[in-house]
């Protein structure tokens, strides 16, 4: 049922808050409540930060409980966790939504002529099939 | 004091420093060698100020400080002209009259107008500051927002005398001329045109672009209707300026894909699109 643990090593992406956007891997857990964070290479200094404004992903990096930041960023870059996590779906969501946000008037109205002419291709073939079906059924 | 005023040519500065006056004697040496009749910069006050309104020194002792009995001006020999003689027309035609250049006023009123307390700062509509929002530059594309041309996008040019936006549409993309717009009521999108080349002809002023109204009320009220101008017609000039202005811009905007038709639309706001989050 659940697939996803706060474990030593999970690495997590910070919802809200001051950091918000970053991942972070757990370093220990203080209480019910927090955790000791770090997140030497996306810019969270080692912290103690509560588990709702976390968010928990598939990486789990291989470090002892309460390591040194040092340890901590080896591990990180030996798994590659920032490539990995740019080829995830999750955020290339994000970036997409960040994009549209983004986009210009002049953007919008590409956009927009864009999809026109791609819906009409999608219903020009549509037509299309529906027509030979109907012959068949004939 | 009252002597000073005559003599003086330049500006009288009050508080010159020591420093200065050697610099201002070398100056004045040489303009005296280029012009003789050029006055040497002025004097401190050479009566120091005791109190405000009190000076050190008396009436005589200032006569003598500062050397009038030296100073001698006379009144200058031709007065300036005070009438002129103007040929007679009309019934009584021929001949001449005399006529005074500076004339006695015709009315005085009867109670004194009281004077208007200094004001600081108040200036004419035509000398006040104009400012341009800084995401406004030549070339950017603007959506007017008010006027029968709004939701169009217009290739911003330059900004007029009086403040207003010089804009065209241009003419053959959205129907809109060459015309003002004004920056409070214009969206300023990011989208820009490289209009560094462009050359806008030089009478395309406010002069140009205010609107002309005829007021001569010769005739009774019934007939002044017909003088007005009710229907506005395109002058021959107006043709000759936008086709000047819009054969540079057209050639820009073609070489940027889809700018051209993204000048011939309009914007609108539909469901689910708030200004406020928009990023233009």
């Amino acid at each position: 049922v659940f697939k996803r643990f706060v474990e030593i090593g999970r690495v997590a992406f910070i919802s809200f808050g001051p950091h918000a956007g970053k991942l972070v891997a757990i370093v220990d857990v203080i209480d019910q409540n927090r955790a000791l964070v770090d997140g030497p290479c996306s810019g969270v200094r080692r912290q103690a930060m509560p588990f709702k404004c976390m968010q928990l992903t598939d990486f789990v990096l291989k470090f002892p409980h309460s390591a040194r930041q040092k340890c901590v960023r080896l591990a990180w870059e030996k798994e590659n966790i920032n490539e990995k996590w740019a080829a995830t779906r999750w955020a290339k969501k994000i970036e997409a939504r960040e994009k549209k946000a983004r986009m210009t008037d002049f953007d919008r109205y590409k956009v927009m002529k864009a999809k026109k002419m791609r819906n009409r291709i999608i219903k020009h073939e549509m037509k299309k099939l529906q027509k030979m079906s109907s012959k068949k059924g004939k | 004091m009252a002597g000073e005023k005559a003599a003086g040519e330049k500006k009288p500065g009050e508080k010159q420093p020591a420093e200065k006056a050697p610099a201002e004697q070398k100056t004045s040496q040489k303009d005296a060698g280029e012009k003789k009749k050029k006055v040497k910069k002025h004097h401190a006050s050479r009566n120091p100020v005791l109190a405000r309104g009190i000076g050190r020194y008396s009436r005589s002792v200032m006569y003598a400080r500062k050397a009038l009995y030296k100073r001698k001006y006379t009144a200058p020999e031709t007065k300036p002209r005070a009438t002129i003689i103007k040929p007679v027309g009309g019934d009584k035609n021929g001949g001449t009259r005399v006529v005074k250049i500076r004339k006695m006023p015709r009315y005085y009123p009867t109670e004194d107008v009281p004077r208007k307390l200094l004001s600081h700062g108040k200036k004419p509509f035509s000398q006040h500051k104009r400012r341009l929002r800084a995401s406004i530059t030549p070339g950017t594309v603007l959506i007017l927002l008010t006027g029968r041309h709004r939701g169009k996008r217009v290739v911003f040019l330059k900004q007029l005398g009086t403040g207003l936006l010089l804009v065209t549409g241009p003419l053959a993309v959205n129907r809109v001329p060459l015309r003002r717009a004004h920056q409070k009521f214009v969206i300023a999108t990011s989208t820009k045109v490289d209009i560094s080349g462009v050359k806008i002809p030089k009478h395309l002023t406010d002069a140009y672009f205010k609107k002309k109204r005829l007021r001569k009320p010769k005739h009774q009220e019934g007939e002044i209707f017909d003088t007005e101008k009710e229907k506005y017609e395109i002058t021959e000039q107006r043709k000759t300026d936008q086709k000047a202005v819009d054969s540079q811009i057209l050639a820009r905007i073609k070489q940027v894909p889809q700018l051209r038709g993204y000048l011939r639309s309009t914007f609108c706001l539909s469901n689910g699109v708030y200004p406020h989050k928009l990023v233009f």
